[in-house]
């Protein structure tokens, strides 16, 4: 990609985004529905913001940017986060 | 869309998995809304989050260099009064930046009465440059400029009380919260943003890599910081303290034996005497602070 | 107007009337007439400015340098020591290509401790990407700030710019000095409008790092926009004297330089001095002429090349050292006449207040006709022991 150099080393927002965290996996968290309570927590404390909350209002990773760090599977309460090695 | 999926601190940076200071920006951001700039000091949040020409911030952020952003953010808030613009200013620093090479610029910046907010993430060594000790760095805890050995226990002194000292700058709102309670850490940002004046809030940031511990433990060693007494989340309003979060202490050797930095206490033999000096330090803080929940009631 | 005024307060006044909205300045022998006249004019409302009584020197340019990035027009000023506490956010400032404006009223730097003048502050700066530009008197420091901000603002520069005059032998003398009015000047210079700016309406992030992929590229549109300003700072220097009657299109001035054989190359208030003996040793029928380097940096080599063609040996005076090397002007001078076979010859000078008089510069012009020189000019022997 070819672009001008922004002036004193400057950049638009939300161009982190080019860079997939994701390849940094070796866990992958998996979210099991049938427990959860949708209390938003592992939403809140995702250090990567990158757990969503969909439709039905139940928390989906999205793995483009999940580093597999497993904060959110330690601290549900539910427990219904699972940590599962990454097929590669 | 709720507060939290409309973040104003995007994915894509390149914190560790884990990592405190990735979500304390995203707290602060949450709280402070897209009104605000961004001053940030040299360190681990800035290099994670900003490699040219990628930015995860949303807010208009600036960084200068290590040591200069409350002189930066003093220009700034003098420039938008000038200007009659509203938007808030929060400088951002790590404890490197914060409790050493910026407190001349710090102390100038609060002396002057500013308004704007400044917030620390506190993970108590240089941990950009590669876990190196600083004057937030707390007693014993090995680092790679206070390694432990035959002769040494770690650090030898004990932390910066840095909320005091700018507190005696007349500052009048300084708090100290912790990413292990992410509502009360956003309630304390806010409120030091609706408070006109220079504003402090020292946010303890466990770093899993410079402390020696796994990612998906950072909110547990928080908590523990904070359960044993060795991190007093507290707020002080005009110089006194106000507010205080009240704990049933553990002992702080649950919270020392869980981090490497701490690992020389422990093995190859226990050091109950450096573990009660430890033990003291919380002890004071508890009587410092009355943080002690009394369950015999 | 012409009025017969301080050099501090004609600066501090040739400032207020560029209308900064920011000034941010620490206090500093000879630098503070300056920054307390400022400081009195917003006390007095004749100059709506927020002023920021920083803790440091380090803190003066660092809130100029979050100023400017928030879009405000800025100013400071600063002498030696202060300088070089500034020295990081100076490389910071070019880096992020903001205009800021700062005086240098010109300072010996310790150790020893000198309050007095010669040019090693900005002169130990001339790496650091802002525009250096010298006067010779405090007409010219007075000007050179309006034509410094529509420089420094411009938007094929936009590079921050040191205005420096020397201190003391300028900064402390009253001389007449012709003032314009608010009206000139607004009509000059206009208000700063940046290209960009720190705004929650476009939330742009400034001063991002830069890996081995992207630095090098950023450090060469940095010397590129400053060598491009050369151009910027020729017209705006004919705009200037097409309106108020004194020319600053060159980068250099050229006295009595037509047939001379010797040429003495100067910057500063020094150029006073030469001027006079010039005239003199021309009475006495000696072809010596001057050659005065207004714009430092960008460094003005052509042009130097150009004016020095016929000459057969040149003196360059410096004010400064580069210790073990030689004075910065005459090694830049010395490269811009690389091939020609000119001798260029370096007389380090007057450093630290010692004073100069015709004779000495007469001195000068007679060794370096003989092809004696590359020393330190009049040291006082019986105390170097």
């Amino acid at each position: 990609m070819i672009m001008p150099l922004g002036l004193g080393c400057s950049s638009r927002p939300g161009t982190s985004r080019v860079n997939r965290t994701g390849s940094w996996r070796t866990f992958r968290p998996v979210f099991l529905r049938d427990k959860c309570t949708k209390c938003r927590l592992c939403i809140q404390l995702c250090p990567e913001g990158c757990i969503m909350e969909e439709s039905e209002g139940f928390p989906v990773p999205d793995y483009t940017y999940c580093k597999g760090c497993g904060l959110c599977a330690e601290e549900c309460p539910a427990e219904v986060i699972e940590m599962q090695k990454e097929e590669k | 869309m709720t507060d939290e999926q409309c973040s104003l601190f995007e994915p894509g940076h390149r914190a560790c998995g884990g990592c405190a200071a990735a979500l304390a920006a995203r707290a602060i951001l949450d709280a402070a809304g897209p009104d605000t700039i961004i001053v940030s000091a040299t360190g681990c949040m800035e290099v994670f989050s900003t490699p040219y020409p990628e930015t995860a911030w949303k807010v208009p952020w600036i960084h200068s260099l290590f040591e200069n952003n409350s002189a930066v953010a003093s220009g700034i808030t003098a420039a938008l009064k000038k200007q009659g613009r509203k938007e808030k200013v929060i400088a951002l620093g790590g404890d490197g930046a914060t409790f050493d090479i910026g407190m001349l610029c710090l102390s100038g910046a609060f002396e002057r009465g500013h308004d704007f907010v400044y917030i620390c993430y506190d993970n108590e060594a240089y941990m950009n440059t590669g876990i190196q000790r600083s004057g937030a760095t707390p007693y014993d805890a090995s680092t790679t400029t206070s390694p432990a050995g035959k002769c040494s226990t770690g650090n030898r002194r004990p932390k910066k009380d840095l909320p005091a000292i700018l507190a005696a700058h007349g500052a009048p709102y300084v708090a100290t919260a912790t990413i292990a309670y992410l509502p009360d850490l956003k309630k304390k940002v806010r409120k030091a943003l609706d408070t006109e004046g220079p504003c402090y809030v020292q946010v303890h940031a466990p770093c899993c890599t410079g402390w020696g511990f796994e990612g998906e433990k950072t909110l547990a060693i928080a908590r523990l910081a904070v359960e044993t007494g060795l991190f007093v989340s507290y707020e002080m309003e005009n110089g006194v303290v106000t507010r205080v979060k009240k704990v049933v202490r553990k002992p702080v050797e649950e919270y020392l034996k869980e981090q490497r930095r701490f690992r020389h206490l422990f093995r190859p033999k226990r050091n109950d005497a450096e573990i009660a000096k430890i033990q003291a330090i919380a002890d004071r803080n508890a009587e410092k602070f009355g943080i002690d929940i009394n369950l015999k009631k | 107007m012409m009025e017969i005024m301080e050099g501090s307060h004609a600066v501090a006044h040739a400032v207020r009337m560029c209308r900064p909205e920011v000034i941010a300045a620490y206090p500093i022998t000879p630098q503070t007439h300056i920054v307390e006249a400022l400081a009195e004019m917003v006390a007095n409302c004749s100059l709506d400015a927020e002023y920021i009584t920083v803790e440091s020197e380090f803190s003066a340019l660092s809130a100029c340098l979050g100023a400017s990035a928030a879009g405000s027009r800025v100013y400071s000023a600063t002498t030696s020591q202060g300088l070089a506490l500034m020295f990081e956010v100076c490389f910071n400032t070019a880096g992020m290509r903001l205009p800021v404006v700062m005086s240098i009223v010109n300072r010996a730097l310790g150790a020893p401790l000198s309050i007095w003048n010669d040019q090693q502050d900005s002169i130990s700066l001339r790496d650091s990407g802002w525009l250096q530009f010298y006067a010779e008197d405090n007409q010219e420091a007075t000007d050179l700030h309006y034509i410094a901000y529509r420089v420094a603002e411009d938007k094929g520069v936009l590079l921050p710019a040191f205005v420096c005059f020397d201190g003391f032998i300028l900064s402390h003398t009253y001389e007449p000095v012709e003032m314009l009015t608010q009206e000139q000047v607004d009509s000059y210079l206009p208000p700063y409008s940046p290209v960009q700016r720190l705004d929650s309406k476009n939330p742009i992030s400034i001063g991002l790092f830069a890996s081995p992929d992207y630095y090098m590229e950023f450090r060469y549109e940095i010397d590129r926009a400053m060598k491009a300003s050369s151009q910027v700072i020729r017209e705006a220097g004919r705009r200037f004297g097409e309106m108020f009657g004194r020319d600053y299109s060159n980068l250099v001035e050229e006295y009595r330089m037509d047939d001379a054989e010797c040429a003495i190359v100067a910057m500063g208030s020094i150029c006073g001095t030469v001027k006079d003996a010039i005239d003199e040793m021309r009475r006495d029928g000696q072809k010596a002429g001057l050659l005065r380097i207004r714009t430092f940096r960008p460094f003005p080599g052509d042009e130097i090349k150009k004016a020095l063609a016929g000459v057969s040996s040149v003196a360059v005076l410096d004010k400064n050292i580069s210790l073990g090397a030689k004075g910065a002007v005459a090694l830049e001078v010395r490269d811009a006449l690389y091939g020609s076979g000119i001798p260029v010859l370096d007389y380090i000078i007057a450093l630290g207040g010692r004073d100069v008089a015709k004779k000495d510069i007469k001195s000068v012009v007679k060794m370096a006709m003989a092809g004696n020189g590359d020393l330190f000019y009049g040291l006082r022997g019986e105390v170097l022991g």
